[in-house]
């Protein structure tokens, strides 16, 4: 059983400061001008003029294989114009945006760095279906997954078959996730669908892994977002609603979902959470909302149980009863999620993080969560080997 | 000095095509055809001379409860290997944990490579230079879409390990006919063989299994009527059959050892399979007259004779009747997609 | 058109034998047995001794879903089941199920595995063999 060290970070850490670029097909924009847009609207937020930056990370799971570009430091730092300050590409699939938060989160509470800009950025649509989908598959266990035909829907869907047996989550129960996130991404104006969908057409669409259907299933997108990371106590010098962030944690799992423990459990959400807990020093129940992970509407059900919000295998019954809806218990991925706000792997991390901090200070319009304090952010890697998990409050 | 099969195994997929559905499309009598054969194998997408190759040596092995580092040579005998050049040999050699210390190479004469693989192991094993050997016949026959080969060409393989202990079924004896007669070939990089129309009846077929089968009674002193089964190659039901009369052969004797009817003619495997076939239900005592023919031309033929230790090693297994009856069909349009006759497609 | 990846051939040589073979490693020391080899247990790290093991191919399904949408390569073979086998050995993996219809496979089905063809890389590359699982009575 793993141990958690018992550190404390040498001092807090807030969020000045956020920017994004709309979500979806951006056929004019590349890497640079999606990364760029997203840079200069979290600095004009945060009210600074840039030259305080220090550090720069930006998570970015696949430049290369969308993009031909690996090196994603060197093209932040020189495209952002910040040239010398120092940059950091992370990668951890579909978690880089959340590692990204962590790096920068860890820099300034070291007290190395001051004024830390953490973003995440990809390019999905300039590549065809198939090589999309093989880029993808590298959040596998490449020689063992990938290579025998399975392909990251396929992987989500061993794991909604094996929950539906286990413990009787229904097709319908999977449906209303798309549901609830495409009606909360019509008030989202940064969101890829503003649709409204119902369960008959979630259930009607075209099957992609059964029991996964299109639309249980989260799009290619081109997409950025930027936060600005300061130590807490020089916050309210540049923002009168900075927000802080409680708790930074993360945990590992085996890459393959075949060799997991139990595959209808995320072992490494449970640890990070657990983690986020103790340093936030709060329960579960205190979290007023939460951003989930949810590439696939089993993952939101998964997400629900791993984080404690209800108990193993009645994920199901919560989105069924209406308690992760605006207005329910704990309303879940307001932004619409990857779902409908859409998914460019890098920048969702971090997208999660800016939609929190648009709760957290009142500014999340049609969508507000009423009296928002403490916010969870959850992001995963692949199938679930790379974990993070943050909490911020608008309370110190 | 005692030479004989230690261990038998065949493969056939699981797929099939009934001719009648292949003569719809062509515009043929799919009564006429029915006499010729009902319905042929037809290998899966994922299967190929090597694969079946493995499968068929995988139950050799069973059968010849050996330890595969014992096998000393593997030959694969086929007209589709998937390379034209990396042996489907090693493959096999590597998937049945023979390597390294063993010599391999692939074979082709058109359907009788696996025999020849045969003789070729019963060299190593009597002259004392491997302990056993592997012959293997394995095809998956490609029929030029509209030609009448297309209604027979099947696939299926045939594996047997040869040695001089535990020998389940001795081979007293082979005899082989050989001659350049080219009634059916292919040339390289062309997709479908080409063949002499009825020009591989008498000159060719007719012309090596009748001399293979009549110098092997000679050199052996035997006479038709000292053997219990006959296996001929079969492409398809009718020339074993004529075969079998021209040589005063009664017909119950070579039925056991015809499955070109079910399914198809699978080429080098053919008379391994028919063999295979027949040993799941001969009884020790009985002695087994087999003849192979590859176009090009030539004829193996051997006198077997089976032992007491086959009924301990097939264990009452009806293997091949089991693969046989084990099957589902595909209608042309399928077929034509498994056996990628189609150009261009998006994979 | 097969517009798969293609790697230089070391890549997938390596890992002929246990594709081949399904072999994997057993630990000496906590006698956990794992697919693919590893170089070090995940559990005792360097305290364990890690051997190859064969495994037997014998399993059961224990979870599975049929791909519609497949990676390049292998669009021919779509609908193709995907599924999380759980040998006799205890070990779990991931592998094709096939000889079996689509509506035919279930969770706790008894499989077997056998020596299939994954897909070729491309026109002019390797035949990429491994093993698969057929139901098995």
């Amino acid at each position: 059983m793993m141990k958690f060290n018992q550190l404390r970070p040498a001092r807090e850490v807030a969020v000045i400061g956020i920017g994004l670029t709309k979500f979806g097909e951006h056929w004019s924009m590349g890497l640079k001008e999606l990364a760029v847009e997203a840079g200069i609207k979290a600095v004009e937020d945060a009210g600074i003029t840039g030259n305080e930056l220090q550090l720069v990370v930006g998570g970015n799971m696949s430049g290369g294989l969308f993009a031909g570009q690996e090196h994603g430091a060197g093209l932040l730092a020189d495209y952002l114009g910040l040239n010398p300050v120092p940059a950091i590409r992370t990668e951890g699939a579909c978690s880089s945006g959340g590692l990204a938060v962590r790096v920068g989160y860890l820099a300034v509470a070291s007290g190395m760095y001051d004024f830390v800009a953490v973003g995440g950025v990809e390019k999905m649509t300039d590549v065809y279906g198939p090589q999309a989908t093989t880029a993808l598959s590298g959040a596998m266990d490449y020689e063992t997954e990938a290579y025998f035909g399975a392909t990251f829907p396929g992987i989500y869907a061993l794991i909604a078959k094996r929950h539906m047996h286990d413990f009787g989550t229904t097709r319908r129960q999977l449906s209303l996730i798309a549901v609830k996130n495409h009606a909360n991404a019509l008030h989202n104006p940064f969101a890829q669908y503003r649709n409204k969908i119902t369960a008959e057409d979630v259930e009607k669409s075209a099957l992609v892994a059964d029991p996964l259907r299109l639309l249980d299933c989260s799009p290619l997108t081109d997409g950025a977002a930027t936060i600005i990371l300061v130590p807490a106590e020089i916050a309210k010098k540049y923002t009168d609603t900075p927000i802080y962030i409680k708790a930074s944690a993360q945990a590992s799992d085996t890459l393959s979902l075949f060799a997991r423990r139990n595959i209808t459990t995320l072992d490494a959400t449970v640890h990070a959470a657990r983690e986020a807990y103790r340093q936030a020093r709060i329960a579960s129940n205190k979290i007023n909302l939460a951003e989930v992970h949810d590439c696939f509407t089993i993952a939101e059900i998964c997400a629900y149980e791993d984080l404690g919000f209800t108990q193993k295998g009645k994920g199901g019954k919560m989105i069924e009863e209406g308690e992760t809806e605006i207005g329910g218990r704990i309303p879940v991925n307001t932004s619409g999620g990857l779902k409908a706000k859409g998914h460019p792997v890098g920048a969702t991390g971090v997208a999660q993080i800016a939609e929190l901090i648009m709760q957290l200070r009142g500014e999340a319009g049609k969508r507000q969560v009423k009296n928002a304090e403490i916010g969870l952010a959850h992001n995963v890697g692949g199938s679930g080997a790379t974990v993070t998990v943050h909490i911020l409050s608008n309370k110190k | 000095m005692k030479v004989g099969i230690v261990g038998y195994g065949a493969y056939i997929p699981q797929w099939r095509i009934k001719s009648m559905d292949i003569a719809k499309i062509w515009g043929s009598d799919p009564e006429r055809l029915k006499s010729l054969l009902e319905e042929k194998s037809v290998p899966g997408q994922d299967e190929d001379a090597a694969t079946m190759a493995v499968e068929a040596s995988k139950r050799a092995l069973a059968v010849a409860h050996i330890d595969p580092l014992m096998i000393g040579a593997v030959y694969v005998g086929s007209e589709s290997h998937p390379y034209i050049i990396k042996p489907t040999a090693s493959i096999v050699a590597e998937a049945i944990g023979a390597t390294p210390e063993m010599t391999a190479a692939d074979l082709e004469f058109a359907c009788k490579a696996g025999t020849a693989g045969i003789q070729i192991c019963m060299g190593l094993v009597e002259s004392g230079r491997i302990k056993y050997g592997l012959a293997i016949g394995s095809d998956t026959a490609q029929g030029r879409p509209g030609d009448e080969l297309e209604y027979t060409a099947a696939a299926g393989a045939g594996a047997y390990i040869i040695g001089k202990e535990n020998i389940l079924a001795e081979i007293e004896e082979t005899y082989s006919f050989t001659t350049d007669t080219p009634d059916f070939w292919r040339r390289e990089g062309e997709d479908f063989p080409r063949h002499g129309g009825r020009f591989t009846g008498e000159p060719a077929y007719f012309k090596h299994v009748i001399s293979a089968t009549n110098g092997l009674l000679k050199k052996t002193g035997r006479t038709v009527n000292d053997f219990d089964y006959f296996i001929f190659h079969q492409p398809n039901a009718k020339f074993p059959l004529t075969a079998a009369k021209r040589l005063g052969i009664p017909q119950e004797k070579v039925m056991r050892g015809l499955l070109v009817s079910q399914i198809g003619n699978t080429y080098s495997a053919a008379t391994l399979i028919g063999l295979a076939r027949v040993l799941d239900v001969a009884k020790p005592g009985d002695r087994i007259l087999v003849t192979s023919f590859g176009s090009g031309a030539g004829s193996d033929s051997f006198s077997i004779t089976v032992t007491k230790r086959i009924i301990k090693a097939r264990k009452g297994e009806n293997a091949v009747d089991e693969m046989i009856k084990t099957k589902r069909y595909l209608g042309y349009a399928e077929y034509v997609k498994f056996r990628r006759k189609l150009k261009g497609v998006n994979s | 058109m097969n517009m798969a990846k293609e790697f230089a051939v070391p890549f997938h040589w390596r890992r002929f034998r246990e594709r081949y073979q399904l072999i994997g490693s057993r630990c000496d020391h906590c006698k956990k047995s794992f697919y693919p080899i590893r170089v070090i247990c995940p559990y005792c790290r360097r305290s364990g001794h890690m051997k190859d093991i064969k495994f037997s191919g014998v399993g059961k399904v224990y979870s599975y879903t049929i791909i519609r949408a497949p990676p390049e390569g292998f669009k021919e073979y779509v609908p193709y089941i995907i599924a999380i086998i759980e040998l006799e050995e205890g070990t779990r993996i991931l592998s094709q199920v096939v000889d079996c219809d689509p509506n035919d496979v279930k969770i706790g089905m008894k499989v077997k595995s056998c020596f299939r063809r994954i897909r070729s890389e491309n026109d002019t590359g390797l035949v990429l063999y491994g093993f698969k699982f057929k139901p098995h009575n």
